[in-house]
């Protein structure tokens, strides 16, 4: 039972971390908290099913990909429109915009989508795998599998392109990296971009498991965001860590525990962790603000 | 231009003041007069988060649990057979004890930690509210929330009347703060803990004050909100809630007086003046909501006051210490 409730722990972790990973560079690049994180990602999900009932005969593999898109241009559109236009105003102003957008984003999927819960098509195959003894889900593995790929794929991305370079000099230092000539807007914009892939990339691997709600992102927005912080807001190897964290002592304890305060124990264990560690496991303390 | 711009404020407010204190009495259809008073319960609300925020510099996203807790201590003494007042008092201190708990850990952490830490706080009140049922009456909650009551008054304009009475004083209250020294040595540790420290201000005292007051004022808000509307359940003490409080402190004006009293303003009588637009109201109030952010980022406030310096932005300059913010 441990190894399956260990594996199915880190899958659902892996998606919290892709979340994560879009709070961390955010923070890094545009120094913002977007709290509509949750919701790109009921977006996703919502668009997906939307343009599959649209377009019947089409393939998955071609809804995910024209999908894809949309979420650039989304991710670009909500940048260009509510963040550039905020950023440098302060720091609360600009996360009050993205709670009003997560807002939106929720209205818009009950009133014009649905405000029941919907079924998702499962993307990655099914089935179990027994491996000495243990039953383990093979969606879990593949989707931890995705969520390596996906986090290798953007460690490459920012230690080896022009454009994460430029990243990882926007995140260090904004003045400096203006100074040297890096266009701080578009590294901004291309964090965006990425950002609105990650949570696409996460609705994807999580909206089969549950129904498709248009809430559904509170509740893993704020996962993720504990994942973020666990992790130390400032690290990408912290996202991944914490969100695993977030994910193993979730389904743990759901296992473990009965009762209606449940989930407060990952509450109280994340408390314990910050109090322990203000700074997060993996992140540097930051300079006063 | 000094002494105009303040007479005119001067003016303005007293204007305010009087349509609040006499409008009411002469014209109060109970739809309009619970919108009105609700209003003011909010802002009192928000007027709390501003001094713990605003003033203090210490995030809170958990300010709805300090509400809830006024407002089930309101209910579960009445369930008991307890009086609005006594009530009423017992809700405001528990509250306040609850942000002096939760303000010392907070004194370990900063930004989003603090952040989470107080959403923390606010999930488990929520879970406490729901799931306690023999004390907090489970999700259904408590009914015949007692009221306070004034002889000769019809019910719903004497809680008005002591709604703004206690909207008004918590405005003066908050003026004559902002004044004092503890107000600018507040607004001092929000500019630059470091320095203020070294000119012998005690950080660790004024940033539990500074919870424990932002606690109280959501603890009353919440004690009247709970005969307002005459039972208590968890909905309105959620997380959604705090951030719905952070967001009138944010639209109102962050730092400024009147923020906090123009955020409710707006926050509450907007949705009940959209509601012609039926189910696409709410998407027309996001959008205009998220208007405002874009053309004042200050807040409402800072467009009626633009002498009073905004919140530095993250990593910028700090302005002088010694040159405390004002509200005149």
């Amino acid at each position: 039972m441990l190894p399956q409730l260990l594996v199915s722990g880190i899958a659902l972790g892996g998606v919290y971390a892709l979340v994560a990973l879009g709070f961390v560079l955010l923070w890094q690049t545009a120094r913002t908290v977007n709290f509509a994180q949750g919701d790109f990602l009921t977006a996703s999900a919502v668009g997906i099913l939307v343009l599959s009932a649209h377009l019947p005969g089409l393939r998955m593999v071609a809804v995910l990909g024209g999908f894809l898109l949309a979420a650039v241009v989304l991710g670009a559109v909500f940048h260009r429109a509510v963040v550039a236009p905020l950023l440098g105003r302060g720091f609360l102003p600009l996360v009050m915009a993205t709670l009003i957008v997560a807002g939106l984003i929720r209205i818009l999927a009950a009133d014009f989508w649905s405000p029941e819960p919907q079924p998702f098509p499962a993307v990655l195959p099914g089935g179990v795998l027994h491996v000495a003894g243990a039953v383990l889900p093979v969606r879990d593995l593949w989707t931890i599998g995705v969520t390596a790929g996906a986090v290798g794929l953007l460690s490459g991305l920012l230690r080896w392109t022009a454009l994460g370079r430029a990243m990882r000099a926007v995140a260090q230092n904004r003045e400096l990296a203006r100074v040297l000539g890096i266009d701080a807007a578009r590294v901004t914009l291309a964090a965006f971009v990425v950002n609105a892939l990650l949570a696409a990339l996460a609705a994807v691997l999580i909206a089969p498991l549950y129904y498709v709600t248009y809430d559904m992102g509170v509740e893993l927005g704020l996962k993720a965001f504990y994942a973020a912080i666990i992790g130390g807001f400032n690290s990408l190897p912290g996202a991944v860590v914490g969100g695993v964290i977030v994910g193993v002592v979730e389904t743990l304890s759901s296992a473990a525990l009965a009762g209606q305060y449940r989930d407060a124990v990952v509450l109280v264990v994340l408390v314990a962790l910050i109090l322990w560690r203000p700074q997060g496991l993996l992140g540097a303390p930051e300079e006063e603000g | 231009m000094r002494a105009r711009g303040s007479a005119f404020r001067t003016g303005g407010l007293l204007l305010v003041g009087a349509g609040l204190a006499l409008g009411p009495a002469l014209w109060h259809p109970s739809y309009p007069l619970y919108v009105l008073t609700l209003t003011l319960v909010m802002g009192v609300a928000a007027c709390g988060l501003n001094l713990t925020l605003g003033y203090g510099g210490q995030i809170s996203l958990g300010h709805a649990a300090f509400m809830g807790i006024g407002a089930y201590a309101v209910a579960i003494l009445g369930k008991r057979g307890g009086e609005f007042w006594p009530a009423w008092g017992a809700g405001i201190a528990l509250a306040t004890a609850a942000g002096i708990a939760l303000g010392v850990p907070c004194l370990r952490v900063r930004t989003h930690y603090l952040a989470l830490l107080t959403l923390a706080f606010n999930v488990i009140a929520t879970l406490v509210m729901v799931n306690d049922e023999p004390l907090t009456g489970g999700p259904l909650g408590i009914s015949n929330v007692p009221r306070p009551r004034v002889p000769g008054a019809p019910p719903d304009l004497a809680l008005y009347y002591v709604t703004l009475a206690v909207a008004a004083a918590v405005a003066a209250g908050e003026r004559a703060l902002r004044a004092s020294q503890f107000g600018r040595g507040l607004v001092a540790l929000r500019e630059n803990e470091l320095r203020a420290s070294t000119v012998g201000l005690s950080v660790v005292a004024y940033k539990v004050l500074a919870f424990a007051l932002g606690a109280a004022l959501a603890g009353a808000a919440g004690g009247l909100l709970a005969a307002l509307t005459g039972y208590v359940d968890p909905t309105p003490y959620t997380v959604t809630q705090s951030f719905w409080l952070l967001l009138m402190v944010v639209i109102g004006g962050l730092g400024h007086s009147e923020g906090p009293w123009l955020g409710a303003a707006v926050l509450t009588a907007l949705p009940e003046v959209l509601r012609g637009a039926r189910n696409l109201y709410l998407v027309v109030f996001s959008l205009l909501s998220l208007a405002l952010l874009l053309m004042a980022p200050g807040g409402l406030a800072s467009l009626l006051a633009p002498r009073t310096p905004p919140l530095p932005r993250r990593g910028a300059r700090l302005p002088d210490p010694e040159v405390p913010s004002r509200a005149s």
